[in-house]
């Protein structure tokens, strides 16, 4: 790494670029609401409720906003003692990456009435989970088996480890963001879906060779350092993936730029593991039939068992 | 520049001298990912085996008319064409088997195999022995994604293709996910010993 500063400002703002969605919040009698355990929502009010009111399951009617038919039935509604905070219980517990909406009916006070309200996790929180998700739960190198040639391939020493990782996160984010522009205001309009693969391969071919012209003219030194990695990413699935799945799922901008952060970040994260391990394993002693290849392959498949830990990881 | 191997030659090679997946150590991903069963193995052997056909075929058909510096992007996109084709063709005539091997199918594209074979072979040689060398190449990988889908179902689930042959199952962690990694692992070092164990013969 030649110049990690330059590096860090540069995610730095790009991370800050995403704060800028803000929630509107809900007005009026709800003051606020959230998630509780796994079968609650908490709703705390502006004012003192009457309990009589608050605590009739009956008033409620809630359910998730992709399926308005589906009622969820509430069991239970428990008020505190300051008469603001009031649990809402079900009988099973709830989808929380769902917005739910909640609609309360005969509830006035001070002339004020409680109409229906959203409850779903902040949309920021959602863009991590993204994030975090595509980091560690389903790490493309450890539980999704993407990348493997380059991961064998460039896995050696720590240096081409982390020089290689960080020429694909920025590969991949650029042409991520490329090939979302071109899927939605091209692709679709015009109904060339079947057409995928080679519109997606070629940007990814093109977005390699701006980045090779780019900073061969930019910043030779850098490119000293990197230009090597930049041929081998066009001969890489990981890199091809992010837009076949971002395109699959339908993920908006900000969805689809975490996506790729995140799958980037998590190859750095991948390479940077297991040239730290086969540094180290170069002075083990290993039986000659699992030199090189072979006990790489072993090793790799016990940090996939590793990552296995993550799944269910649940933060936001 | 023609090559002086025979037809039979060629494939032969493809198949065990420079087997993709266990000699060459190309095109890990789907060796891991997905041969938990020998029929997983096949049909994505099957379709590795059309691509690779008819991208070698296609680059030595037009090996003159293609200008050196752009040689790699006009690789890239004849495979993408390819798979493209495939692609459409499983998803409509066999969507079962489309549906369970997911996003692999579309991501043959970026299989290094391909693009290697198209830029060390098929670019100099005649179609004909290109057309071989593709046939070769491809079954190698299909035998080899075959052979890590034998030894992972019969040693996971007990079954080959389907059909109960043991009648129990002796290590479920074969089918899981991530044996992938010690599936290959092992199998690459069974080889080597092979190796180790014949040199030593011959020298003897």
């Amino acid at each position: 790494m030649k110049n990690p500063a330059m590096f860090r400002k540069l995610l730095l703002s790009l991370v800050a670029l995403l704060l800028l969605p803000v929630l509107a919040q809900a007005e009026g009698l709800v003051a606020g609401q959230s998630f509780g355990k796994a079968n609650e929502i908490v709703v705390t009010f502006a004012a003192a409720m009457d309990a009589a009111k608050v605590t009739n399951p009956a008033n409620y009617v809630v359910y998730e906003e992709q399926d308005p038919d589906i009622r969820l039935p509430v069991t239970n509604v428990a008020l505190a003692a300051d008469g603001k905070t009031a649990i809402l219980t079900f009988a099973e517990p709830l989808n929380s990456t769902q917005a739910h909406v909640v609609s309360i009916a005969n509830l006035t006070q001070a002339g004020k009435a409680a109409e229906s309200f959203r409850v779903m996790k902040s949309y920021l929180g959602y863009l991590l989970s993204i994030l975090v998700s595509a980091l560690l739960i389903n790490n493309f190198v450890f539980t999704k088996y993407l990348g493997l040639c380059v991961f064998f391939g460039t896995s050696k020493r720590k240096d081409t480890a982390k020089g290689m990782g960080l020429t694909f996160t920025i590969v991949m984010v650029v042409s991520a963001i490329m090939s979302w522009f071109f899927y939605q205001f091209v692709m679709k309009p015009y109904g060339l879906n079947f057409l995928q693969i080679v519109i997606f391969i070629g940007l990814v071919s093109l977005t390699v060779q701006a980045v090779d012209t780019i900073l061969r003219k930019v910043n030779p030194a850098l490119f000293n350092a990197f230009g090597v990695y930049l041929v081998l990413v066009i001969a890489n699935c990981v890199i091809i993936a992010v837009p076949l799945i971002l395109a699959d799922n339908e993920y908006n901008f900000f969805e689809s730029f975490m996506l790729a952060l995140g799958a980037g970040g998590g190859f750095l994260l991948a390479l940077y593991l297991m040239s730290s391990v086969r540094e180290r394993m170069e002075l083990a002693k290993i039986p000659p039939t699992f030199k090189g290849v072979p006990i790489a392959f072993i090793v790799a498949g016990q940090f996939a068992l590793a990552f296995l830990g993550f799944s269910g990881l649940n933060i936001f | 520049m023609a090559t002086d191997k025979s037809n039979m030659q060629l494939v032969v090679n493809g198949i065990l001298n420079e087997n993709p997946i266990f000699r060459l150590v190309l095109s890990m991903c789907p060796a891991v990912g997905i041969s938990t069963t020998v029929m997983n193995g096949f049909m994505l052997g099957v379709a590795v085996l059309f691509v690779q056909v008819f991208s070698s075929c296609t680059i030595a058909l037009f090996k003159n008319k293609i200008h050196p510096r752009i040689r790699i992007p006009t690789y890239t996109l004849t495979i993408a064409t390819w798979v493209t084709v495939i692609d459409l063709v499983l998803a409509a005539y066999l969507p079962e088997a489309y549906a369970r091997m997911g996003i692999f199918i579309k991501l043959i594209v970026a299989f290094a195999i391909i693009t290697m074979r198209l830029e060390m072979f098929a670019c100099k040689e005649s179609v004909n022995a290109s057309f071989w060398d593709g046939i070769g190449m491809g079954l190698g990988f299909m035998f080899g994604m075959m052979a890590l889908g034998l030894v992972r179902e019969l040693l996971g689930l007990g079954t080959i293709l389907g059909y109960d042959v043991l009648g129990f199952k002796p290590l479920l962690f074969f089918v899981l996910p991530f044996a992938g990694f010690f599936c290959v692992g092992l199998m690459m070092a069974f080889f080597n010993y092979i190796e180790i164990v014949y040199k030593r013969a011959k020298r003897a």
